[in-house]
């Protein structure tokens, strides 16, 4: 009985979740005039016309390259930075580490709002306004402190004397690195890279304020037609369920290691 | 683990620091430079001192941005908490393929882009094509929330419930899952009633996941910005102008650039703050746990 009791919460919990998400799916595959002309629980005329439109219009898939662009980059440079750092902080004791790690973290409380206009100053200021490399560099803001978290997480559960070990057996400290600890904390370097690219992803604020034409991303191309006039529903929700698929296909291969990733690594 | 202590190892924090100090410092030097100077355009530029942050001080437009981003906060937190611990309670504790379904799917709307679970309930609740907005006007309410601000608040609530809620679900989940059988055959053993199972072994064995789940949903709740943006603008009226969404419309929109940057300093201050008290808390309750 007890079991059941369980069962039911989760599946009205789930049954909560996925219906608005449901719905959207449901929106995507009809078209404008059903959309608009009355309510059904399920498209009558299935159509993936509306995915065809973003497919095949420039300014929508250029939307989702650019993504995919700077969240790449941004993760690269991220998780390059953040692992040396990660293991100072998971090995020595160092000048000011303690309050070092805490201001890393009060970077990650950081309101993206104060951030959107010095950022949109600095990097108009040197070139770099409506670039890929411009989002990426401004999403480090939050996605190394995480990643730095995360991975120090990761490298305390490896024991130390595996580091002396291999200093002894005439390891230098690269070959080191890369032969024996980088395997070690691989599922630690995957989901620092895998909440790297989801919080790279659904950010809006920056990326939309750092861009305009050239590297606008699918997040900012999705706002701007909200505002505009003769809405396109199918089309807009045919494009929010693509944003919704990135994360849905690399989930499966975290959810063991979510909790951690999401709590900074401190589980 | 014991560490050595090794000065060198700044050699290696470095390039992170260089990293964040560029995407960090220059940006809130560059905030620090406005909040102290006025301007007539041309950039020219003069020293104003403090009245900036006396200014937004007594502004009565960011009082009540910041009364309403706290009872948004609090009502946040009443509700996704206590929530989340339940659902993470009824989590079924043996592997197999319905935890990882369940697994999987309850994490889905943290994975969602924000102004996407925006677009979602700004779809959802409309009551000419949302599932939510037709049902309700369906049953005879009046709900229409791009006019009436309580709508507007019970959308905004039900949809930072229905993307966050899971957070609080992994985190206690992973703390839960912490547990040693032995603890329950020993509380079966002294009868223990369900109550005090959860009192005595459940919920301190959650309370370090459960500090880091209020920590983040209390920052992250209280600079929330696109899901708002996208669903209401900010509307009816200012009903659901929150702090971010205020600052934005001052700093881009009128490009009032003094009062903008005084304003993201106490705002960033007192962000800073409280998450200081919780961290300090959280490394207290790490120690005493032995961990």
């Amino acid at each position: 009985m007890k079991i059941n009791k369980s069962a039911l919460v989760m599946t009205l919990y789930i049954l909560f979740l996925m219906l608005p998400i449901y719905w959207l799916i449901n929106m995507s595959l009809k078209t404008n005039q059903e959309i608009l002309s009355g309510f059904s629980l399920w498209p009558e005329n299935l159509t993936f016309d509306n995915y065809l439109v973003i497919f095949t219009d420039a300014s929508w898939y250029g939307g989702y390259i650019n993504s995919i662009t700077y969240v790449l980059m941004n993760t690269v440079i991220s998780i390059s930075v953040a692992l040396p750092a990660a293991y100072a902080f998971s090995r020595y004791n160092f000048m000011g580490d303690k309050h070092l790690f805490f201001w890393l973290l009060t970077n990650r409380m950081a309101p993206p709002a104060v951030f959107a206009l010095p950022f949109f100053q600095l990097y108009s200021s040197i070139g770099l306004f409506d670039t890929h490399i411009a989002v990426a560099l401004a999403h480090t803001l939050f996605n190394v402190p995480l990643a730095v978290w995360i991975l120090e997480g990761f490298m305390r559960g490896v024991p130390k004397e595996i580091d002396e070990t291999a200093y002894i057996d005439g390891y230098g400290f690269f070959t080191f690195f890369r032969k024996i600890f980088m395997p070690l904390i691989a599922s630690g370097v995957g989901v620092a890279a895998f909440f790297c690219f989801m919080f790279s992803w659904v950010e809006l604020l920056l990326s939309r304020t750092l861009t305009s034409v050239d590297a606008k991303s699918i997040a900012a191309t999705m706002t701007r037609t909200v505002s505009a006039s003769g809405l396109d529903w199918g089309v807009l929700a045919a494009a929010g369920v693509l944003t919704i698929i990135p994360g849905a296909l690399v989930i499966y291969f975290v959810r063991n290691h979510i909790a951690r990733g999401f709590a900074l690594g401190r589980v | 683990m014991r560490k050595t202590t090794n000065q060198k190892a700044w050699f290696m924090v470095l390039p992170m620091l260089v990293l964040v100090a560029f995407s960090a410092i220059i940006p809130l030097m560059t905030v620090v430079n406005y909040s102290v100077q006025d301007t007539f355009g041309n950039n020219e530029f003069f020293w104003v001192g403090l009245e900036w942050f006396e200014e937004i001080l007594a502004s009565e437009r960011v009082h009540d941005a910041l009364i309403r981003q706290i009872i948004f906060t609090l009502i946040i937190l009443a509700i996704e908490v206590p929530l989340g611990i339940f659902v993470a309670l009824n989590m079924p504790k043996k592997s197999g393929l319905w935890t990882t379904l369940c697994l999987v799917l309850i994490a889905l709307p943290l994975l969602i882009p924000w102004n996407v679970v925006g677009t979602i309930w700004q779809i959802f609740g409309r009551i000419d094509i949302g599932l939510l907005g037709y049902m309700l006007d369906q049953l005879g309410f009046d709900y229409n929330y791009t006019q009436d601000a309580t709508d507007a608040w019970i959308t905004i609530i039900i949809m930072d419930v229905w993307h966050w809620t899971s957070l609080v679900v992994l985190l206690c989940y992973a703390g839960l899952k912490s547990i040693p059988d032995a603890y329950y055959q020993a509380a079966k053993i002294d009868q223990a009633s369900r109550w005090s199972i959860f009192r005595y072994i459940e919920l301190p064995k959650m309370k370090g996941v459960l500090l880091i789940a209020i920590l983040l949903r209390f920052m992250d709740s209280f600079m929330i910005y696109t899901e708002p943006f996208v669903v209401t603008g900010g509307g009816p009226g200012n009903a659901t102008t929150f702090l971010s969404i205020d600052l934005v419309k001052m700093a881009i929109g009128q490009f009032d650039l003094g009062p903008a940057a005084a304003f993201s300093l106490i705002y960033f201050l007192v962000i800073l703050l409280i998450s200081w008290v919780f961290y300090t808390v959280m490394v207290q309750s790490d120690k005493g746990a032995g961990a």
